[in-house]
């Protein structure tokens, strides 16, 4: 797919935004086969498939699509490492997905809202956007307010990730952005759905003291390079391969 | 298109006459994707077309019908472009579309106040939706036309569309999403 967009989008904010949709779609569909109910499998796809079609506009403001995505390096990766972190339960990936869609929906809401390179695609891609952050939050208060294992699920899940929620809020060089800003209204939103679903926010640091801000600069965790060995597998073994 | 040329006009009207390649009771002029035609020349033509959703899968099709009947009527050059702004809205179907979706058992979207995408409100903590009674624009089943219907999943057989079930008939059905 070519997109008409400026070709003079800032290349280390294309990959920021592209890599973490490219990731966190490519975690989403590793449900597929394994959600609880088919619904949520369904669900879950789309919302992989929404990443998919960001992530394909952003990496082609930056470059080649196919070979950003299939031929970098894990260290040449801009992704947050929130997105990189295996499903877990789905206490986790809900988790994640109440943490990340909300920061990418008040994000897009403000790149939608300027004039700058990625307005075009962050006025479209807020309103789908929404959709996942909904998504994410009525399933923390499903699962908040709902049997003791759920709670107990979902509180453990809230607070195994809440130490990669700090590096969001890094500033991205091209992205005209007030990022204290737009961390206070994610901590406002967040924690509210957090007291409405009966779970207590987390309290401990919001970045690991060996990796603060790490996955900006190229710096991931473990589980990423296998994830990335199994994204690139095919391309590599054959390259240009097309259904 | 306000300086459309005759041509220009036609090859607009057969390019919108695509059907949509997975609603196909939809054509791409009801669906609101087709932005604009641009002969260049005499037989060189590029179509501005804009996706419902930035991933739906379903573009590809589209671009690559539409090439098909510009070419069978006489282009020899045809570009489909992915234009992204504006960004398409659920607001873009027009009336002749909802009614086909209606009849194709599919929920048309309600049509938009220009205001926020979605209601973000914190709801109950199951994932049933707001009482129908509550819903000053509820989602009527497309079967037997109740207002009484229930949310079953945010997102169902594609992302544009969510899958909920008729209280009163309790068929499932899709509908199409507002966006």
């Amino acid at each position: 797919m070519t997109a008409t967009g400026p070709a003079t989008a800032p290349v280390t904010a294309a990959l920021a935004l592209g890599d973490d949709a490219l990731v966190l779609s490519h975690r989403l569909g590793e449900w597929a086969g394994h959600a609880p109910v088919l619904e949520e499998e369904v669900a879950l796809a789309n919302i992989a498939l929404d990443l998919l079609g960001q992530a394909r506009v952003l990496l082609s403001l930056a470059g080649d699509e196919d070979e950003l995505a299939y031929l970098r390096e894990e260290r040449s990766f801009r992704n947050l490492q929130l997105v990189e972190q295996p499903g877990g339960d789905f206490a986790h990936t809900i988790a994640r997905q109440l943490y990340f869609s909300t920061y990418q929906h008040l994000l897009y809401a403000e790149l939608a809202a300027g004039d700058g390179p990625f307005a075009p695609l962050a006025a479209k891609a807020v309103k789908e956007v929404a959709y996942h952050r909904d998504h994410a939050e009525q399933w923390t208060l499903r699962l908040g307010d709902g049997t003791e294992e759920s709670h107990g699920r979902m509180h453990r899940a809230c607070e195994a990730l809440w130490k990669f929620t700090g590096e969001m809020f890094q500033p991205v060089q091209g992205l005209d952005i007030d990022w204290t800003r737009l961390d206070e209204r994610w901590r406002e939103s967040v924690e509210a759905v957090l007291r409405r679903a009966t779970l207590p926010v987390p309290e401990g640091p919001r970045t690991g003291a060996w990796s603060a801000g790490a996955g900006r600069q190229g710096l991931h965790t473990e589980p990423f390079g296998r994830m990335l060995a199994e994204l690139q597998h095919l391309h590599r073994s054959h390259p240009g391969a097309t259904w | 298109m306000v300086t459309a040329t005759a041509l220009e006009a036609e090859l607009l009207e057969l390019a919108g006459a695509v059907p949509d390649p997975e609603l196909p009771v939809l054509t791409l002029r009801e669906l609101g994707v087709l932005r604009a035609v641009h002969v260049q020349g005499t037989d060189t033509v590029d179509v501005d077309l804009t996706p419902t959703y930035t991933g739906c899968p379903a573009i590809e099709a589209m671009s690559l019908d539409i090439e098909r009947v510009l070419r069978s009527h006489g282009m020899r050059e045809v570009t489909v472009r992915t234009v992204l702004a504006p960004a398409w809205s659920t607001d873009d179907i027009t009336p002749e579309g909802r009614r086909k979706l209606r009849e194709f058992g599919i929920a048309p979207p309600r049509v938009r106040d220009g205001s926020d995408p979605v209601p973000l409100s914190l709801g109950p903590t199951r994932t049933i939706a707001t009482h129908a009674a509550a819903d000053p624009d509820p989602v009527h089943c497309p079967h037997c036309g109740s207002a009484d219907t229930e949310l079953l999943s945010r997102f169902s057989s594609t992302a544009c569309k969510a899958l909920r079930r008729c209280l009163a008939c309790r068929e499932p059905f899709d509908h199409f999403k507002e966006l």
